[in-house]
């Protein structure tokens, strides 16, 4: 015994960690790299301000009223790209359930209330026959979903042309309950003077349970495993295709929340309203530190990514800068970003991997 | 492999399982197959195998490659169904769907490579599958710091010593993570433990540590299940040996009647490793 002792406590000693110290332990966290990224941003930006109100509680309220929409859909995203999916028909998403919700009101009459109610139920329908045709068919996700992305953006155009004979949805201020519900999902508050969208109340709240669910629960527990090693996941006893499905349902239902937002804020929706924003949801999640193959990432980091994006958005008009450049940049952050985050968590990691 | 090493091990191994074999336990057998058979349409993967795995012992299938180990470990495991023959799990004839039956009925599965997620923290991992929840359980929030300490107290049962259970899995040595999930199966209440080739991609000071974790296990009740085809692995921890070859079950051994070379021998075919040696000493000369 104890010559086996000897000889093993040797290999234990020069092959463990002895001691972590604080700042591995914060390289660790997957979004450091956005939250930094953020920091560097928000100065530049505020530097090159030629209008003084970058940094100010009115630009806050700028920079959050675009982000908000991106940070809400981005952090369900980003937990089904942990759980080792791509939801392509997020952004399409946001039309669909708009125009959904609109017909409803304005061709059926039926109380806004009751209209988003059956919205949500179809985009959680919708999430399911994504979820179902990728775990079922073995597909990668990214195509199953831009099949997906394709045909609603066809049934958008199509079915809003066959019924209203334009490409708008619009007059859903006429419909039973319409105050109400823009109160809750499309209102605006002061926080000294300036006027925040309630949809950042959404976001704070959406990502401060997308994170305890991811980090706390159960099923965060899943997901991470889903992403990680589904084979392995499923060899331990964890329902890697539940999983999957799940978060399938909950991206298209956050797509769909943002899709009643836009529609009661603007009193109605176009038909194209939403297409192309899955590559935002896509860049928050990556730039938030989600590992394009799946296993790690956080809620946070996808809400830091939305935001730097609400300060492009904003600054570049500011400084007096052309606003054809907003794409470059954001796609310049995104390569250098996940970048950044691949470097620290190979650091973090003790070079491994 | 070093022979100095191997002896090294050997004799470590030795002292740690104590110099006497134990005596296969009496009573009823843990696992049981009786002239168990598959076959994939035309193809007879195996044959006629019986054996029987008693609590407290480390039994050992020896075989070459295509011997038919995968296929046993499979139905053993609830992954396949034996279509001949009666399995039977503490004397009782059972029937598994799937590895989730088999998980329930206590007999848990260690796949070499796909028994962690590299990515999640130790604590995750250890409990993957097994989360200490309360309330509603998918959605109740696991109760981290106690999870993170109940890992760690569980290890060092095991006698696997890591400071830091929310280090990535990934970051550790393979027997360490094989290491892990042993300790996992072992906690969670695995009376049975199938151990699929856990030394097969390890150096052989790594091997030495998922060995010793096989007799940790043994000591604590555990009917191991040890599938290797590396003959000096197995005959430094094993209790029983089962020797598969093209499906068939060729030769069973007790510990003390039994020398290393005859293993290597018979997992060989005798004769045929006679002539290799031959011929690698005649190159040699």
């Amino acid at each position: 015994m104890t010559n086996f002792e000897t000889s093993t406590s040797n290999i234990a000693v020069d092959e463990r960690v002895t001691r972590t110290p604080w700042y591995i332990r914060v390289m660790r966290r997957p979004e450091l790299g956005a939250l930094l990224g953020a920091i560097v941003i928000f100065i530049m930006f505020t530097v090159a301000d030629t209008t003084g109100n970058f940094a100010t509680l009115d630009g806050a309220a700028g920079w959050t009223d675009f982000a908000a929409p991106v940070g809400i859909v981005s952090v369900f995203v980003a937990l089904l790209m942990i759980g080792g999916e791509f939801d392509l028909s997020s952004g399409v998403m946001v039309g669909t359930s708009g125009l959904f919700a609109g017909l409803l009101i304005t061709e059926l009459g039926m109380n806004v209330w009751l209209a988003i109610l059956c919205t949500l139920v179809m985009a959680a329908v919708v999430g399911f026959v994504n979820g179902i045709l990728v775990v079922r068919t073995n597909l990668p996700s990214f195509i199953v979903t831009l099949a997906t992305f394709f045909v609603l953006k066809g049934v958008n155009l199509a079915a809003t042309k066959a019924v209203t004979g334009t490409v708008r949805v619009s007059g859903i201020d006429q419909g039973d309950g319409y105050d109400s519900a823009r109160a809750i999902f499309a209102s605006t508050f002061k926080v000294a003077g300036a006027d925040f969208q309630i949809t950042v109340i959404w976001w704070i709240i959406i990502t401060a349970i997308a994170t305890v669910l991811l980090t706390r629960t159960v099923f965060g527990n899943w997901i991470f495993a889903s992403g990680g090693d589904a084979n392995a996941a499923r060899n331990a006893g964890v329902p890697v295709n539940r999983t999957k499905i799940i978060l399938f349902m909950l991206t298209s239902l956050s797509a769909s929340l943002v899709g009643v937002m836009f529609l009661l804020r603007l009193h109605g929706m176009q038909a194209g309203q939403g297409v192309g924003q899955e590559f935002y949801y896509i860049i928050a999640a990556a730039v938030g530190g989600c590992l394009l193959t799946g296993g790690a990432g956080s809620a946070v980091g996808a809400s830091i990514g939305a935001l730097i994006m609400g300060f492009a958005a904003v600054g570049i008009p500011y400084a007096l800068w052309d606003q054809d450049w907003v794409s470059t940049f954001l796609g310049v952050i995104l390569f250098a970003a996940v970048l950044i985050n691949l470097t620290i968590s190979r650091r973090a990691q003790g070079g491994k991997k | 492999m070093s022979e100095e090493r191997n002896e090294e091990i050997e004799a470590a191994v030795e002292a740690a399982a104590g110099t006497e074999a134990a005596p296969p336990a009496a009573g009823t057998p843990a696992l049981e197959l009786d002239d168990v058979g598959k076959r994939f349409g035309s193809v007879v993967a195996l044959r006629d195998i019986s054996l029987h795995v008693d609590p407290g012992t480390v039994t050992c299938v020896l075989g070459d490659n295509g011997a038919g180990k995968s296929t046993l470990i499979k139905i053993l495991s609830g992954v396949h169904k034996p279509t001949s023959g009666e399995f039977r799990v503490d004397g009782l004839a059972v029937e598994f769907s799937s590895p989730r039956d088999a998980l329930a009925r206590g007999i848990a599965t260690v796949f070499q490579d796909l028994a962690t997620v590299p990515l999640m923290s130790i604590w995750r991992n250890f409990f993957l599958g097994n989360e200490p929840v309360s309330g509603f359980r998918p959605l109740g929030l696991m109760a981290v710091k106690e999870a993170q300490r109940m890992t760690k107290s569980a290890l060092l049962e095991m006698g696997i010593d890591l400071r830091d259970t929310n280090q990535a899995i990934g970051t550790l040595s393979g027997g360490e993570r094989q290491a892990v999930a042993i300790a996992r199966a072992v906690h969670f209440g695995a009376k049975v433990l199938i151990l699929d080739e856990p030394t097969s991609a390890l150096g052989v000071r790594q091997s030495g540590i998922v060995l010793k974790y096989i007799l940790a296990a043994r000591e604590q009740g555990v009917a191991v299940v040890f599938i290797t085809h590396n003959p000096h692995h197995a005959f430094m921890v094993g209790d029983r040996f089962y020797l598969l070859n093209r499906g068939r079950m060729i030769a069973s051994f007790v510990r003390g009647k039994v020398e290393l070379e005859d293993l290597i021998q018979a997992m060989a075919g005798g004769a045929e490793l006679e002539s290799l040696a031959h011929e690698i000493s005649s190159i040699r000369a």
